[in-house]
């Protein structure tokens, strides 16, 4: 039976995280999930249910969420921080950076409903920096996973991890992108398809616009390729080295501001490597963001497959024309 | 040991910090000064830990969320074998691990702290995993008075509260002044007693320069079953140098040399006080 990438609708992330962390906190006792009011949200009522002891509930106090997190994990807790991205990045930044990073305490924040997955509950909601403040800081991974095989794995990795991790995703339900089986590696992207006019390097839930996009550009006779970067930090500078080598031009696509995300972080990586590409970083812009759900968000700034496509095309026409 | 011992360590600890600190040209005097007398009575007479236990599970833990008092944390863990006093040689220096905070680079040290706000926190995440593993461990944290207006202290101490932690206790150094000033000039934190225990922390006042009133004390944890102990230590910015004392400029001063002079012949004089 073959299998077409994003052929398929899976459940939400964030269905698939809750079910992965219960699976994993019946086998180890020392699993515990840490909500700030945050298990309805975060998908962990039947967690809450089945292991009620391991969950630790600290009410609406992110600052005091990581803090809690990192003393839980140093005295060898498997601790997973679920709490909004935007709250978890931003109002705890500084426990992430000291009590978390600085410290070395390998506790897995997981930054539920990221990106502009609240839509139209505004800017206060949406996680569009986390990426960006996050990169900035020493000792922490960041996995934006885009389906459920890649979001069950890194939730599975993170246990296993000795350091720091976050790992953000929505809550709208994905298509699969990957066969089952696939492996799955922390810090090694995924190839989707592959071409040689237009390299997409997407990230999170940007992959399935950017799959539509490339779909829509073979229609027209163009080749594409597409990589799944789930791990922006440590970044598969291979994978971005290659896909600048062997395609004519080079699109990021991030659920994110375009400031200091996977975009930027591909583009030091071939300006040091002294490659010259025609490049776009598709994202969200440095603007009040406009309102709307996810998707007209993500259709305003261009991040659909249609738009995607537009994006890619004007660029490659700017190579012909130059 | 003996109070008249522990009474010996209060100003040898303080002869030494002010060493360290003369030496590196930079540190948290007065802070270190106020809070020394606690870690001492911690130290050498209240926790479950050595250098030979220290990555023992069942370790009792002390976290100073004061974290710039770290001369006072520097010199008491040199006493107890945690590493060679001579490394606080290189205290501030380019490539020590002896930083103006503590940090776990150190042995002795259970969690870098400096920002403040966050020692609290920490404190009860530690304090729950023990909850949760039936250990017998108990945690102690110390607080600055010019801490407390971070408001995450008081969402950690509401959780202290919900989760009945009476295997942690919060020292507060209240030494009544900050870098600017006096905390009442600040943002008020009077009346400090009733609001510990407003968010729900069982309370006890002490003079924290009194060996036996602070030893008396921090043997009866928990002060009460299901609640988490809380101490307002009553203290001296600066104690045990007359010119320092209830000054906020040494908050980070370093004594010129006439300064240091002066210093090291009060603590001497104290010394030959107590010894004879
Ligand atoms: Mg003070």
């Amino acid at each position: 039976m073959s299998f077409t990438p994003g052929s398929e609708l899976g459940k939400s992330n964030l269905e698939v995280f809750a079910e992965t962390l219960l699976a994993l906190a019946r086998e180890n006792k020392n699993v515990l999930a840490v909500t700030s009011d945050s298990r309805g949200s975060g998908k962990l009522t039947p967690y809450a249910a089945a292991v009620p002891e391991q969950l630790i509930e600290v009410g609406i106090a992110e600052q005091n969420l990581v803090g809690v997190a990192a003393g839980l994990a140093s005295a060898g807790k498997i601790v997973y921080a679920v709490s909004p991205a935007s709250f978890l990045t931003a109002r705890a930044f500084e426990q992430i950076k000291n009590d978390v990073c600085y410290s070395d305490r390998p506790v897995k924040l997981i930054g539920i409903s990221a990106g502009v997955s609240y839509g139209a509950l505004g800017s206060t909601h949406h996680a569009i920096h986390d990426i960006a403040v996050l990169r900035a800081i020493n000792n922490i991974t960041i996995i934006v996973p885009a389906d459920n095989l890649e979001t069950t794995e890194a939730i599975k990795a993170a246990a296993q991890m000795s350091h720091p991790v976050y790992i953000r995703f929505g809550k709208r339900p994905m298509p699969h992108l990957h066969p089952s089986g696939t492996v799955f590696e922390v810090g090694k992207s995924l190839q989707i398809c592959d071409g040689k006019d237009i390299a997409f390097i997407a990230t999170g839930e940007t992959v399935h616009p950017a799959l539509k996009a490339a779909e829509e550009m073979e229609q027209s006779g163009y080749s594409c390729r597409l990589v799944s970067m789930h791990t922006i930090k440590p970044l598969d500078t291979e994978a971005v080295i290659r896909a600048a080598g062997e395609c004519h031009a080079v699109v990021t696509v991030e659920e994110h501001r375009t400031a200091g995300g996977l975009g930027e972080a591909c583009a030091a990586i071939l300006a040091e490597a002294n490659m010259q590409i025609p490049f776009k970083i598709a994202g969200i812009p440095d603007e009040y963001t406009v309102t709307g759900n996810q998707l007209e968000i993500f259709a305003h700034y261009s991040l659909t497959g249609p738009g995607l496509a537009r994006t890619a095309v004007t660029l490659l026409e700017g190579i012909t024309k130059g | 040991m003996i109070d008249r011992e522990l009474y010996l360590k209060s100003i040898q600890y303080r002869i030494k910090l002010l060493k360290y600190i003369k030496m590196a040209g930079a540190g948290h005097t007065g802070g270190s000064l106020s809070c020394v007398d606690i870690l001492n009575v911690l130290y050498n007479r209240i926790l479950n830990v050595t250098p030979e236990t220290f990555n023992d599970p069942g370790r009792d833990r002390y976290i100073q969320s004061k974290g710039h008092s770290v001369e006072a944390l520097y010199v008491v863990l040199a006493d107890h074998g945690f590493f060679p006093e001579e490394e606080l040689e290189t205290f501030y220096g380019y490539r020590s691990i002896y930083t103006g905070h503590p940090t776990r680079k150190v042995k002795g040290i259970e969690q870098n702290t400096g920002g403040l706000g966050h020692g609290l926190a920490f404190s009860v995440g530690v304090a729950l995993a023990g909850r949760l593993d039936h250990a017998a461990y108990r945690v102690f944290t110390l607080l600055g008075d010019g801490e407390l207006a971070e408001g995450s202290n008081w969402e950690s101490l509401m959780a202290a509260a919900h989760y009945q932690l009476d295997n942690l206790c919060v020292i507060v150094d209240r030494n009544t002044l900050q870098l600017t000033g006096k905390t009442e000039d600040m943002c008020g934190l009077e009346p400090l007693a009733q609001k510990l225990e407003a968010f729900g922390g069982e309370l006890r006042l002490v003079d924290g320069h009194n060996i036996t009133a602070l030893t008396e004390m921090l043997c009866k944890l928990p002060f009460t079953t299901g609640k988490p102990s809380v101490v307002i230590a009553r203290t001296i910015k600066g104690k045990g140098i007359s010119f320092m004392e209830n000054n906020p400029k040494w908050h980070h001063g370093v004594p010129n040399d006439r300064q240091y002079e002066q210093a090291q012949q009060e603590l001497e004089a104290r010394l030959a006080e107590i010894k004879s």
